[in-house]
């Protein structure tokens, strides 16, 4: 509804306003991060840095460069793993009928609301048994399946968009349980997989409990490096802010870039739960 | 139909998923649940083979009437304040923006990205900025100095101050008089609009309600049995504060999707009647929205219910005033050397985010 | 004939050494892992440790696994699940005393380090008491590389100079002057975040029980409910009226940093906080800051020692045991605590390499009397300190000494202190 009187621009000043508002906080990080150790105070911490000082990037690119690794190989591999089982579940759970079909899906979905703290001691004793207790490869595994929940019912409500009758076509042709997946949905699937690619790797990239938990220091992500960092003695914020910036750029490039699947990514999983 | 084969398939397809979350899932809830009844946390708790016994409920016993986890149960006010306060203002704020933006001449998209910006951000980014935005003598609080009004005093994250102070004895007793508010108010309303199913049966809950509550202030019999205060922390505020910037464009992107599956004859349709802009808003746009309002209430709501990296990276795991119940089961388990009291927590936790989850999963799934 | 002989021993001597060094490190290579909570400020110390450790076993990479967090409170936990992850570091950061052996002694996780004493002569250099905190009946179970104490008042001369006050050598002295204080505008004690208060607490109580009573409050001899522990709660409550409203936000560094900007006058914290301000700073000791035995603690030496240990399950064991002999040797001592700020553990160290501070700290800790920390670890288990600081919680938010009393009391019997 646009209106274009007086409403119209009061609701533009206001919007602006707001606007400033919210970005305040990125503000605040970005001008502290860019200031010499010696002219960060409480009271001026509001002010322009007096000249651009790139010593808290430095710093926190050396500390953080191998957790930046970590949180890529940790979020690219968990999010391609969890898309591509989420797929093929969404596909099963949307295609085919089976016993028990109806109580399956909610039970999937109800692994994704669950308080991790419920599951932490179990997980963690798992852990050390199976051997993957430290590494990335556990915390992928561990990535992998408490993200199935969102990436099947995304998935899965994709596919209920697919026509039956295609399915039926090709099962004609004497394609199989893979041959229309393969030939089928996969070809279609190209949005979904961007929208759910895009959902996982944010919420793997930004996670703190399992990380902090899970891992051995020289595993762990870029958001644990960057708590204990922030949590500790933190008396010069440059390092804190510039490590928060670099913490945060991954995910901001790809929300800028591709916010709209961002967004239908988040509307489905509210929407269709 | 499909072939027997491919059914087979497709069986063998999703078998992997469902076992593993049967066994991350609920296989680990189970045995959760078996060793908040034991006595892990003994002196030789940190053994590779710790001696372990049953206990049954004594730990839950503890958690709620333990003279020693008052902590716990301050966080359990936490969590509660917080998670009013955040979703409350997420939802009106988010409406709001959503409001607002649908009103826009231009621009909409840029004041869409930078109100939902916040929300691709780790909680832990958020912390470690609003960690420096509210330092008590810096950030806010001497924003009015840069006008010349004295600085702000308030101290949002590390106040000691606490408002509506109860005795937890009589915890029981005030659930009771919340649930009988709530349940009066949905009664009234069901009057009002000459409902009678099920009025007699709400009627009866209401008077079961009024009689726990009424009988609890009258013999004073409580839970505990010493007084213990607790009450709504004010250093919460700057937590919901960094929450609400945080998930507040969450909230908007919802509505605003709502607000635009709204037909437009609808609208046209009130406004041939001659509905005001407000009204058709008010009376038409608001009712619409309304099963959108539910799914956030359920989403935000779980996120503040379990909330644990934001308050961890904003003030700190020892910082009594903003603690929550996540916090406390991690500084039990993992530094007090309690285990069994952690998984405990943890078990209640789970509880009570079921409370919220599963009925919204049984009505989102029945529909279907 | 004599200096040829001397000679030829020498030769044999160094001969025997180089083999022995070589057979010792063949083994020796690889990684070790050293998990501290030693960052930031208290980094350089540590970096030195690990040069010398470098220089002399260069075949081996050390990670520097450190989790900051004052007092460790984070790198406690982290420890914990990789611990209980069966993934222990080679050598992790711990407190000597209750909080090494309450935890992970009891637990079968630590080997017996006797024999490395024996080995490397220790029992001669390091001090008699110290052995009481860093063994057990069964064995000894950490290297200690420092000790440091807790008991100290910090102030700077110049500032005090100005308000017209002097430093208290008793409480009530400090009651007296903090009005004054406020008066002026100036916070007569910062305080910082929850551990920082106990850290007053201790002081407070040593001060008011006196060193044996305060032991015996470990031992199970004195009641936590006796009118003198309600006391010690008591003083401290009107101690905590003249400290900063917005303590719960400030780690330690920033609680030091009010003194030295003028916000605050006093301020008790330990001996590390020497190395902060000389360090990190740049006051000076004496020309920049003065300091003393916290109020009513003159002549008592509140210790506590960081050490390390040998996990059992160490992943690269003879490095780790490589690591143990550097920091317990001279070098390695006499290389770490200066820069730290902590006084070596052993009686033999180069006292002119240390500041004016540490050296006094070093003739305080040969003459006083000494008694171990509770917020760092020395006589107390952690479930113990986990617990403490919820006491300490309550107390802070209700100021009630008996409550408080009671609710530590009970903590004693649930943690297995007092029986």
């Amino acid at each position: 509804m646009r209106s274009r009187g007086i409403l119209g621009v009061s609701a533009q000043i206001l919007a602006i306003l707001l606007a400033i508002v919210y970005l305040v906080p990125i503000y605040m990080t970005v001008v502290t991060s860019l200031k010499a150790p010696g002219e960060i105070s409480l009271v001026s911490a509001w002010e322009l840095p007096s000249s651009i000082n790139w010593a808290g990037y430095v710093v926190a690119w050396e500390r953080f460069a191998p957790n930046l690794r970590n949180s890529f190989v940790l979020a690219i591999g968990a999010t391609l793993i969890s898309a591509i089982m989420g797929s093929l579940n969404g596909y099963v759970l949307s295609k085919y009928r089976f016993p028990g079909a109806k109580i399956v899906m909610p039970l999937i979905v109800f692994g994704m609301f669950i308080p991790y703290q419920s599951v932490l001691v179990p997980l963690f004793r798992f852990m050390q048994k199976t051997g993957l207790y430290g590494g990335l490869p556990g915390l992928i595994l561990v990535h992998v399946v408490y993200g199935l929940p969102i990436t099947t019912l995304l998935f899965r409500s994709f596919y209920h968009e697919i026509p039956n009758e295609l399915l039926d076509a090709s099962s004609i042709d004497g394609a199989g349980f893979f041959g229309i997946f393969r030939y089928l949905i996969l070809p279609l699937s190209g949005p979904p997989f961007l929208v759910v690619c895009i959902w996982q790797f944010t919420q793997i990239w930004n996670e703190f409990l399992f990380a902090v938990t899970l891992t051995r220091p020289s595993s762990q992500p870029i958001t644990v490096a960057l708590a204990n960092l922030a949590g500790g003695q933190a008396v010069s914020w440059n390092l804190p802010m510039a490590g928060s910036v670099l913490a945060a750029l991954p995910t901001t490039i790809i929300y800028v870039l591709l916010g709209r699947y961002f967004v239908r990514g988040l509307l489905a999983g509210a929407l269709k739960g | 139909m499909r072939s027997r084969r491919e059914q087979l398939m497709a069986a063998l397809t999703i078998l992997p998923s469902i076992a593993l979350l049967g066994i991350f899932v609920y296989g680990f809830i189970g045995n959760s649940i078996h060793m908040s009844t034991t006595d892990w946390g003994q002196e030789a708790a940190m053994s590779l083979t710790p001696n372990i016994q049953s206990v049954g409920m004594d730990n839950y016993r503890d958690l709620f009437t333990g003279f020693l986890n008052v902590r716990f149960r301050q966080d359990l006010v936490n969590m509660f304040f917080f998670t009013l306060l955040f979703v409350g203002l997420s939802l009106l704020i988010g409406l709001f923006l959503a409001t607002l933006i649908d009103q826009l001449i231009w621009g909409e998209t840029f004041f869409r990205t930078v109100f939902l910006y916040p929300m691709s951000l780790s909680m832990v980014v958020t912390g470690t900025i609003w960690r420096w935005i509210l330092q008590p003598r810096g950030g806010i609080n001497i924003l009015p100095t840069l006008i010349g009004l004295p600085p702000g005093e308030f101290l949002w994250l590390s106040s000691r101050t606490q408002t509506l102070v109860f005795d937890w004895s009589h915890i029981f007793h005030y659930i009771c008089l919340i649930l009988l508010i709530a349940v009066a108010v949905s009664t009234y309303g069901q009057w009002r609009r000459r409902e009678n199913k099920n009025l007699a049966r709400k009627l009866v809950l209401c008077a079961v309600l009024m009689g726990i509550f009424l009988s609890g202030i009258l013999t004073r019999i409580g839970l505990l049995n010493f007084p213990e205060a607790h009450g709504f922390n004010e250093a919460l505020w700057g937590v919901v504060l960094a929450a609400v910037w945080q998930m507040s464009g969450y909230t908007m992107a919802l509505y605003l999707a709502g607000l635009r599956t709204i037909p437009h004859e609808l609208r046209e349709a009130a406004r041939v009647d001659g509905g005001s802009e407000f009204q058709i808003y008010r009376y038409v746009d608001l009712p619409l929205l309304k099963p959108i309002t539910a799914s956030a209430i359920v989403i935000l709501g779980h996120i503040a219910l379990k909330i644990f990296d934001l308050i961890f990276a904003i003030a700190g795991p020892d910082h009594y005033p903003t603690s929550m119940p996540a916090i406390t089961m991690f500084l039990k388990t993992f530094r007090g050397n309690e285990l069994a009291v952690g998984s405990a927590i943890g078990v209640i936790l789970f509880l009570i985010v079921s409370l919220l989850i599963v009925p919204y999963l049984v009505v989102s799934f029945r529909e279907e | 004939m004599k200096t040829l002989k001397w000679l030829k021993a020498a030769t044999v001597c160094a001969a025997l050494i180089l083999t022995l060094g070589t057979i010792a490190s063949a083994a020796i290579g690889g990684e070790l892992e050293i998990f501290s909570w030693w960052a930031g400020d208290e980094g350089p110390a540590l970096e030195a440790l690990i040069e010398l450790y470098e220089s002399k076993y260069p075949e081996v990479t050390v990670i520097n696994a450190t989790v900051t967090g004052g007092s460790g409170v984070n790198a406690k936990a982290v420890l914990k699940t990789r611990m209980l992850g069966g993934d222990p570091p080679d050598a992790f950061q711990v407190h000597a005393g209750q909080e090494l052996i309450g935890t992970w002694v009891v637990a079968q996780r630590m080997e017996d380090l006797t024999w490395l004493f024996e080995e490397e002569g220790w029992f001669e250099v390091f001090p008699d008491d110290l052995f009481d905190l860093l063994s057990t009946e069964e064995g000894i179970w950490s290297v200690p590389v420092n000790i440091h104490r807790s008991n100290v008042l910090y102030f700077i001369p110049e500032n005090l100079e100005r308000w017209g006050v002097e430093a208290p050598s008793t409480w009530d002295e400090f009651l007296e002057i903090a009005p004054k204080l406020m008066n002026q505008g100036v916070i007569p004690m910062s305080l910082g975040e929850n551990w920082t208060a106990t850290h007053l607490w201790e002081s407070v109580a040593l001060s008011e029980l006196g060193p044996d009573k305060y032991g015996d409050l470990w031992n199970g001899e004195l009641s936590w409910t006796s009118p003198e522990v309600v006391g010690v709660w008591e003083l401290f409550g009107e101690i905590l009226e003249y400290t900063n409203p917005d303590a719960p936000s400030l780690s330690w560094q920033q609680a030091t940093d009010m003194i030295v900007e003028g916000q605050a006058a006093f301020n008790i914290m330990g001996d590390w906080a020497s190395g902060y301000l000389s360090v990190t700073l740049n006051v000076q000791p004496v020309t920049g800051y003065g300091w003393a035995a916290s109020p009513g603690t003159e002549g008592m030496f509140m210790a506590l020692s960081d050490s390390f240990g040998l996990p059992v399950g160490s992943p690269n064991r003879d490095n780790t045991i490589a690591w143990l002999k550097t920091i317990g040797g001279l070098d390695g001592q006499d290389s770490f605590n200066p820069l730290k700020g902590s006084i070596s553990a052993r009686i033999d160290s180069d006292l002119t390499k240390y500041d004016l501070y540490l050296q006094s700290a070093a003739s305080d800790y040969q003459t006083g009397q000494i008694v171990g920390s509770l917020a760092h670890g020395v006589v107390a288990n952690e479930r113990f300190m986990n617990d403490f600081a919820t006491v300490m919680d309550i107390f802070l938010a209700n100021k009630d000494a008996r409550a408080a009393a009671n609710a530590a009391h009970i903590v004693a019997i649930q943690s297995g202190m007092t029986k």
